[in-house]
Parts: structure tokens; sequence; C-alpha cells
């Protein structure tokens, strides 16, 4: 059995899109360890429920 | 997509490689953004939580990295005139003017909502601002128009320091206000020394060049004056909380050296110059690179030892 060998557009486009789930990876873990970061700070609070709207 | 479509050997629209798009963000330009912008975060009197901090310095430097993108969806009709710069992505076809433009802007936005987010909106507005001058100000309007683009656009590469400090203090303070005067002053005679041993065409592009508008004569009194009035800001900022005794002993030395190169480019004349290829001007600049990186290293130095109470007045 023999497959052909990719295109070299194919290998760009493999490229292209690896890299780009990367970098979206890494921007998902960026965002939770900002989350994790702001909310294990001293000064962050939870925003007080306004009792009159309940 | 039938073979004849992928077998063309030029394939230059939506088929561009991840290096081409990382090539439009100019990384040798945003090298040096992470670098001053990490020693203004570092230097404040502020701690920042380290994972905020990286973040900030990241988005940063995808803002600088933005703006260049921005700069080369402008500027493609000269970068495909001048050699220097025909192979860059656009002029080389591999990635087109559109797609150059939408990735400038997307990351433009995005970094800037994400570092007032990460950080906070001051630091931001900074961001913006600096790209909004980069791209409009310098590349749109100055770039063509006059031979003192390089002095004035020289202030968006200035920003970053300022952006950094913001990041921990959330304002703008005379220190800041230092780090940026420092390389907005040093920008024209780094960029004036490469321009006088760089055979450009500049001239073909239209670009209105100080060497070329003003002649080269003109081009090393400006060297030397720009250096004269950079010396007392660089060695004033010793005697402010981002100095010390190590950095006063640092800028000293560095502009005693780059007083004598600018002494020496302008007591020059062409025909000496080209007679030894331009070797004052070509270590001169040299000195510049290295003139930028001593005192900013310096400030990180005396920012890095003042918490042991070493190295402050």
């Amino acid at each position: 059995m023999s497959f052909r060998e990719p295109h070299e557009i194919h290998k760009r486009r493999f490229g292209r899109n690896l890299g780009l789930g990367l970098v979206l990876a890494a921007f998902v873990a960026l965002v939770f360890g900002l989350t994790i970061a702001k909310v294990s700070n001293e000064d962050f609070s939870v925003p007080q429920q306004n009792e009159s709207a309940s | 997509m039938s073979d004849a479509s992928i077998s063309a050997s030029e394939t230059p629209t939506g088929e561009a490689g991840f290096g081409d798009f990382y090539a439009l963000l100019k990384p040798r330009v945003m090298s040096l953004v992470v670098f001053t912008a990490l020693v203004g975060l570092l230097a404040a009197p502020v701690g920042v939580h380290p994972i905020v901090g990286f973040a900030a310095i990241l988005f940063i430097a995808i803002g600088g990295g933005a703006s260049g993108a921005l700069n080369m969806w402008w500027d493609a009709d000269i970068d495909r005139i001048m050699k220097r710069t025909q192979g860059r992505p656009i002029p080389a076809g591999k990635v087109t003017e559109g797609e150059a433009f939408a990735f400038g802007i997307t990351l433009a936005v995005m970094s800037v909502i994400m570092l007032g987010l990460a950080a906070n909106f001051v630091a931001a507005g900074l961001l913006a601002f600096t790209i909004f001058f980069y791209v409009v100000i310098y590349s749109m309007w100055l770039k063509r128009w006059t031979p003192q683009n390089i002095v004035i656009g020289g202030a968006a590469g200035a920003f970053p320091p300022m952006i950094g400090w913001a990041v921990a203090t959330g304002g703008i303070s005379v220190e800041s206000v230092l780090m940026f005067t420092i390389i907005f002053m040093w920008t024209p005679p780094h960029f004036w020394a490469l321009a006088l041993f760089m055979k450009s065409d500049y001239e073909k592009a239209g670009v209105p060049m100080l060497t070329v508008t003003h002649g080269r004569r003109t081009t090393r009194v400006h060297i030397l004056v720009y250096t004269l009035l950079l010396a007392p800001i660089a060695i004033g900022a010793a005697f402010t909380s981002i100095g010390g005794p190590i950095y006063l002993a640092v800028a000293v030395i560095l502009n005693a050296a780059f007083l004598k190169g600018a002494f020496d480019i302008w007591r020059r004349d062409e025909v000496s110059a080209e007679a030894d290829g331009y070797r004052t001007e070509k270590k001169v600049f040299a000195l510049s690179l290295f003139y930028l990186f001593g005192h900013f290293t310096a400030i990180l130095v005396q920012s890095m030892l003042a918490p042991y109470g070493i190295g402050s007045w």
C-alpha cells in the first residue's frame, strides 16, 4: 500500500492549522491562568447581590 | 480542490504558512518591545502577579506585532520597490494585502482589550495610542512626507517601557517618561548612523530620508546634536527612583562613548568615510544597540537589587 507524498501546499496548510490550534490552546490556558491569578488576589471580592432586586 | 489548482507554483492567496503570518509581526522589532516593556514593568515600584505580568508583556508584544503587520499592509507598494523589503510576506506574494490588514487589525483590537482586562485601561490606552501612532501618524502620514519621519516616528518605539510601567502602577510618572525619552532621543542617531553606510533605495520609493533630502553633511550634524541632547537625559535618569550608582556608572561610560562616536562621525567627510568603508559609522551603529541595551539592563539590575537594599542612593 502506498500513500502519495503530500503536496507542499498541504504541508503548509497543516502547519498553519497546527500553529493556529496551538496558539488558541495557549490562549485558553493563559485566560484560565489570568482568571486564577485575579480571583486569588487579596483585593478581589465577589460582587454583592442586590437584595431589593430579589 | 483539483490537482491543477494545487500544482500551481505560486499560491499567493489564502495559502500562507504559519511562519508567513509570524513574519508579518516583525519579530526582531517585537524582541526590543518585549525587553523594554519588561524593564518598565519590573522597574516600577509596584509588584505585579507573575501571570498578569507575563500576559501583559505578551499582549504588548502582540500589539507591537499588529502595528508591524498594519505597517506592512500600508507600505506594500514601497516594499515591492526597495530591495531590503522585497522578501517581506506581501511583496513576496505569500500573504495578500487584505489578509495582512485583517490579521493586523484583529490582533491590534484583541491585544488592547486583553491588556485592559489583564492589567488596566491606562496601559491599554497607551498601547492603543502606540499602535495608532505607528500606523497612522508614522506610516500613513509622516514617513512619506518629512525627512524628520524617523524622529517623530521613533516615539512609537519609545512607548513600550511606559506601557510596562503603567501595567504595574496604573499611571504615568517622571521615571516612565524618562525611559520614553531615552528611546525617543536615541532613535535618530541610531537610525541615521545606519542610513549613512547602508546604500538604501528610499529615494526610488519616494520616501524622504534626511541623507537624501538634506545631504549627508547635515545628517552628521543631526547625529551629533541628538546625541548631545540625549546624554543629560540618560544620565539624569540616574537620580530618579529607577536609577542609582550602578546605572549612573553605566550611563556615564556609555554616553561618553556614544558622544565620542557622534563627534567622530561629525568630524569626518564623505571621502574619508568611503575610503575606510564607513568604519566609524558602522562602529557607532553597533555601539548604539549596545547603548540602549546597556541602559535598560542597568535599570533592570537596579530594580532587582533594590529589594535587598543594595544599589540605590
